[in-house]
């Protein structure tokens, strides 16, 4: 558990950043909190020849209210600041109340948002914050204009995001929180703290007619990639919130997801986990009974 | 051997920690003094393996097998000798003749001798993780570099994954069923008592592979005098433990090199639990390697080697059959084992599934048993010995078995237990089986006080209506299946008519009893019916106190201060205390001042060491003699320097010896000429039986299968005891212990024998926040009479018990006792697809009145 040899370089700017990912391309890693890359690197599952240190660029740990209102998470910014940042709970709830699920206190002490989404394990919980949120993720790269990326654009394939070998994540992007909206998060795994073998972020908003709006339900753990239940949020979309639209939901999205069986769960107890994920973080939404109206 | 007056009991013992006072003449044995160890690990001034540097030490790594099952066609290491830093890469081709197999630590057994492993696999590979050569390097890294450029030509063969199935391939060509070894217990005419049998209650059981984590992994140092690459001088090897004396002679067998130029040293320990300390393929390559290049080696295994590397354990399936008279008496139990041994047979031998052949019957009387173990070879890492080997196993798969008959016959289940166990009046009570070689016959024990003792200590509530024999009252009604949590226990506590007075509960930590996890979150919402409650017992007899011998060198240094050094090693589990202890009372001095050694296989010739809940029991009664025997000395000295009868002399604090008309002389003043020093071993022919009763509480989560355990109770009698916190730890690591092979952690192959479980990630431990509260109390009955202090085991009592309490609690909570099989671990999924199978659950009282199939 020794990893293989690599050169080091820690540049304290984003040109710098971009610069060297622009000349070493597929042959660097960049290091944010290390908690994922660490024990990649030890068990030699990649050997990059460069490691570019992101933890001396001061310019990506900027967090808080952007312009529009809404929420900038800078790129070196710790999972545990956010869960320290009273302003950050009363801007983004939803978000809040899903971080201490994510691992355990040492390891959000060093990880970051940015590093998980690029990571990009199906079963983090930032995956299906970010389709919940409606996020936007900010990339950079040398010669090129900075880009955003809806969120539900960002995962592409299994490990793999919208993030290239030569581009730097900068920033993630919330939008402001809407009034009234109300949210659920859920997880299940065998032990706190461990990858959730399903897990839900959902908001929805209700109209004056008493009926959901907005409905977003994002999935983790249950595929390729962190997931929208559409089929589950066409099903509420429109409709007015209960229990019985609830069961409805949560079976549609039994029948909308493609688990995977691997060594931690079989794919049919996956979807039968999201089913059961969703059904509580709905009934847990609607509980709410419009608290964070303000 | 002599009897001594019977020994004081819990009277005398306090909870909290408590430092004797300087004047004090207390007694030190029974006490909770603290730990003399402590002070150095919890500062971080312990000395463990990876701290030991020597000067010019090269690091080693082993490559591998990648593979279950292949034949080697090449190994090529051109380009690995190329890599920077590299010193060496052995193989098997460099290291040939030295390869020889290693011997069997336990039991030795001809027949065994060719399913023994070699240091490095020579032609054919049987485990994913089986050594496969060694690379030294001027570091670790260097030495992984040089590791990933070994190429290694693999020809592929069909990989054996279960034991139980007929074999795709035989892993040595000589034994086409893969079958090591068949293992048979039995008393009594088997036939007879079946064909008696009012019913007959089946159960396959399975319990999955899983071992001991300890938290520091293992690791050697071996460092080679000079010269020693040409037989000159000696090599020292610092990292081993458990039973170092054994190791240095397998060790100097295999290099042919004479004992005495060989010493192991132990240092600090993080933890063992049977794995640890035993003789590895590493416990020969590296000192090997070191006395090659003449150059001292370090290896430090990591936790991936770890987790595929060490001994695996617990693999088991019963196939179980209890013959029933009308009054639900057990006739007779049939039992048909598969020990899934894995690719070799390593130190252990066979003897995990003769533990289990061995301890089957437990606490109960029954006319008749007869068991049959198949040890199976497979694709596997081999296996050995984990904390309570062989007895978690079949303890859980027995207890289950028992509740099912309950279930089946509408006897309760505390009762059914009760109209079997061996009643006090029958010790010692010959079991009719054998383990180790030795005839079981347990010495003492309550096991029916015990049993009421945990009923009324956790208010274990039966499935139907139960009675307390001999009490004459009902202990509990009702049932502990259905919606609502349990009444608090507590309260119930003290009920039972028969209740002996014993000392009071200690409890782990203290956490909310909530309908939430132990850590506060909660995973569901909680809908009626949605949760399920229950609760199980497991009743067990543990094995103690091994033997053949341990020994005790003791002697006063020139300060006047004691010296106790053994054979036995501590793997952390407070042994240096315990031997203080005994020491301190034996000689009557106070324990702190007293210097205990032990893992240095230079300090006595003799040791055998520490497993099989032996240290304090064999170790410990060694000191006591050798001590006891010093003490006379010592007074015999002082008296003829004073003018005093010895026998008006008294030791006291501050190594004063007083005689009578004031006159006095100190320890130091009596041990400045040579003589005060004296070498003991302590023999016992029989074991010593620990006894008690585990109860799990439940809480099942139906619609995800999570099963929460929300409180572990623990009656337990482990005889006189030493040092009550240190059983106590001893007690709730173990059950913490038995939480992760119940609920969460299973070592687990694919259908190509590779290995699923290589990190944490994978292998499920329990955190802190997985572990219950535990509540434990000592009977505190039955001292044991083999040896003079009293003492037996404690050591795997706190796991012996919890894989059949859980399984009993979840199988009450779904009130489907009467399924007719059943398993551990009870990860959520399994859970879930069986309450999807049994989605409507009886209720207990349809289950109570007719829900009672015939078998
Ligand atoms: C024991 C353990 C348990 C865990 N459990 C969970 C869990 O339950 N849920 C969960 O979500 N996570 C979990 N994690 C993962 C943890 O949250 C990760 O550390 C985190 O998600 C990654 O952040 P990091 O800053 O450490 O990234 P790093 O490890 O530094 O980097 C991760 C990857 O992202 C790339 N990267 C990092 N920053 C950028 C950037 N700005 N632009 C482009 N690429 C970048 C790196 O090159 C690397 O490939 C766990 C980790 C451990 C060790």
């Amino acid at each position: 558990m020794k990893p293989a040899p690599f050169a080091y370089r820690d540049p304290d700017s984003v040109d710098e950043v971009l610069a060297l990912l622009a000349e070493h391309g597929d042959d660097a890693k960049l290091l944010a909190g290390g908690q994922s890359l660490g024990p990649m690197l030890n068990m030699r599952v990649v050997s990059p020849e460069f490691i570019v240190d992101l933890n001396r660029v001061k310019a990506l740990s900027r967090r808080g209210t952007s312009a529009d209102g809404g929420f900038a998470i800078g790129a070196l910014v710790r999972q545990a600041e956010l869960e320290d940042d009273p302003a950050f709970a009363v801007a983004q709830p939803l978000a809040a109340a899903a971080l201490p699920w994510i691992a355990h206190r040492p390891i959000r002490n060093r990880g970051t948002v940015a590093g998980s989404l690029v990571h990009a394990d199906p079963a983090a919980e930032w995956g299906g914050i970010i389709l919940a949120l409606d996020a936007r993720l900010a990339i950079r790269r040398a010669g090129a204009p900075p880009r955003e990326v809806e969120a539900e654009n960002f995962f592409t394939g299994i490990l793999e995001t919208a993030v290239e070998a030569e581009d730097l994540l900068a920033e993630i992007r919330l939008p402001p929180w809407p009034d009234g909206a109300r949210w659920g998060f859920r997880e299940f795994a065998r032990r706190r703290g461990d990858f959730a073998l399903a897990g839900v972020a959902c908001r929805f908003e209700v109209d004056g007619a008493g009926r959901c709006r907005s409905v977003r339900i994002g999935l983790v753990g249950v595929g390729d990639t962190a997931v929208r239940a559409r089929l589950a949020e066409s099903v509420l979309e429109g409709e007015p919130p209960g229990a019985e639209l609830f069961a409805a939901a949560a079976a549609a999205v039994g029948k909308e997801v493609e688990p995977l069986d691997d060594g931690h769960a079989s794919a049919a107890y996956r979807r039968h986990l999201a089913e059961v994920v969703v059904a509580d973080a709905l009934a847990e939404a609607w509980e709410q009974d419009g608290r964070d109206e303000g | 051997m002599d009897r001594m007056e019977t020994p004081p009991l819990a009277k005398e013992r306090t909870d909290g920690h408590d430092e004797p006072s300087p004047v004090s003449p207390r007694r030190l044995v029974g006490r909770s003094v603290r730990r003399l160890e402590d002070p150095r690990r919890l500062r971080g001034e312990g000395t463990y393996v990876d701290d030991v540097h020597v000067p010019g030490m090269l690091h080693a790594t082993v490559v591998r097998s990648p593979r279950a099952h292949a034949r080697i066609r090449s190994i090529d290491a051109t380009e690995a000798k190329a890599a920077p830093g590299i010193v060496a890469i052995l193989g098997a081709r460099e290291l040939g003749g030295d390869l020889r197999p290693i011997p069997v630590r336990l039991v030795p057994d001809e027949r065994l001798l060719r399913y023994l492993q070699r240091p490095l696999a020579t032609n054919r590979v049987r485990y994913v993780g089986e050594p496969v050569a060694l690379v030294v390097a001027r570091s670790r890294a260097a030495a992984e570099d040089a590791a990933e450029r070994v190429e290694v030509d693999y020809e592929p063969l069909p990989p054996v994954t279960d034991a139980s199935s007929a074999p795709p391939a035989p892993l040595f060509d000589h034994t086409p069923d893969n079958l090591a070894s068949l293992i048979e217990e039995a008393f009594g005419n088997i036939d007879a008592a079946f064909a008696r049998a009012e019913r007959v209650v089946r159960l396959a059981f399975r319990t999955g592979r899983h071992s001991a984590v300890p938290m520091e992994t293992r690791g050697l140092v071996a460092v080679p005098d000079r010269g020693a690459a040409e037989g000159r001088g000696r090599l020292t090897v610092w990292g081993p433990t458990k039973v170092t004396h054994f190791n240095r002679s397998v060790l100097a067998a295999m290099l042919g090199w004479p004992e005495h130029r060989i010493r192991l040293v132990e240092p600090d320990v993080g933890g063992g639990f049977g794995a640890r300390g035993e003789f590895y393929p590493e416990d020969f390559l590296v000192p090997c390697a070191a006395l090659r290049l003449g150059r001292p080696v370090k290896w430090i295994e990591d936790r991936v080697e770890h987790l595929s590397a060490i001994n695996h354990s617990r693999e088991q399936r019963y196939e179980l059959a209890l013959a029933l008279d009308s009054d639900g008496r057990f006739l007779g139990l049939r039992a048909e084992i598969v020990n899934d041994m894995g690719a070799y047979l390593r130190t252990h031998g066979t003897v995990v599934p003769g533990l289990s052949a061995g301890m089957l019957p437990g606490p109960y009387e029954m006319q008749a048993y007869r068991c049959r173990v198949r040890c199976v070879l497979t694709n596997k890492t081999p296996t050995g010995t984990y904390r309570a080997p062989g007895r978690f196993e079949c303890n859980a798969a027995r207890e289950r078995l028992i509740d099912r008959a309950a279930r089946l016959t509408g006897i309760g289940r505390m009762d059914l237990r009760m109209r079997n166990l061996v009643r006090p009046e029958r010790m010692p009570f010959a079991r009719g089986t054998s383990i180790l070689g030795e005839e079981v016959v347990y010495d003492s024990g309550d096991y029916p006080a015990a049993l009421a003792e945990a009923v009324a200590l956790s208010g274990f509530r039966m499935s139907v209506p139960d009675a307390v024999p001999g009490a004459g009252a009902r202990a509990g009604a009702g049932s502990a299946s259905g919606d609502a949590p349990e009444a608090r226990p507590e309260s119930r506590a003290g009920s039972a008519a028969n209740a002996v007075p014993v000392a009071p509960a200690r409890e782990s930590g203290a956490r909310a009893e909530s309908g939430t996890r132990s850590d506060g979150g909660s995973y569901g919402r909680e809908e009626p019916g949605r949760y399920r409650y229950g609760m199980g017992l497991a009743c067990f007899v543990e094995k103690t106190g091994t033997g053949p011998f341990e020994g005790a060198r003791a002697f006063l240094d020139r300060s006047g201060a004691l010296v106790v050094a053994t054979g036995a090693a501590d793997l952390g589990q407070g042994l240096e205390t315990c031997l203080a202890q005994i020491a301190g009372d034996a000689l009557g001095v106070d324990h702190a001042g007293i210097t205990v050694r032990h893992g240095d296989t230079d300090l006595i010739p003799h040791g055998v060491g520490s497993f099989a809940s032996r240290g304090t029991v064999m170790a410990g009664n060694a000191v006591h003699e050798a001590v006891s025997e010093l003490r006379t000395r010592v007074l015999e000295r002082a008296a003829a320097r004073l003018g005093v009868p010895p026998g008006d002399l008294a030791i006291g604090p501050g190594g004063l010896v007083r005689g009578t008309g004031g006159r006095s002389c100190t320890l130091a003043e009596l041990a400045a000429e040579p003589g005060l020093e004296m070498v003991r071993y302590f023999r016992c022919e029989q074991m010593a039986y620990s006894h008690g009763v585990t109860v799990a509480r439940v809480k099942v989560d139906t619609a995800t299968g999570l099963v929460v355990p929300e409180r572990i109770w623990l009656l337990y009698d482990v005889g006189r005891v030493v040092n009550p916190s240190i059983v106590a730890g001893q007690i709730e690591g173990g059950v913490a212990q038995g939480i992760g092979g119940s609920l969460l952690e299973e070592l687990r192959y694919d259908d190509t024998g590779q290995f699923l479980s290589g990190s944490f990630m994978d292998y499920v431990l329990p955190g802190t926040t997985d572990v219950p509260t535990i509540l434990h109390r000592d009977l505190g009955r039955s001292p044991s009479p083999r040896n003079p202090l009293g003492v037996k085991g404690a050591g795997e009592v706190g796991i012996a018990g919890v894989g059949g309490a859980v399984a009993n609690a979840v199988a009450d909570a779904l009130a489907d006792a009467e399924r007719e099989d059943d398993e551990l671990p009870l990860t959520p999924e399994r859970v879930w697809k069986r309450v999807r199978c049994n989605p409507s659950p009886q209720t207990p009282a349809a289950a109570a009145a007719g829900g009672r199939n015939p078998v």
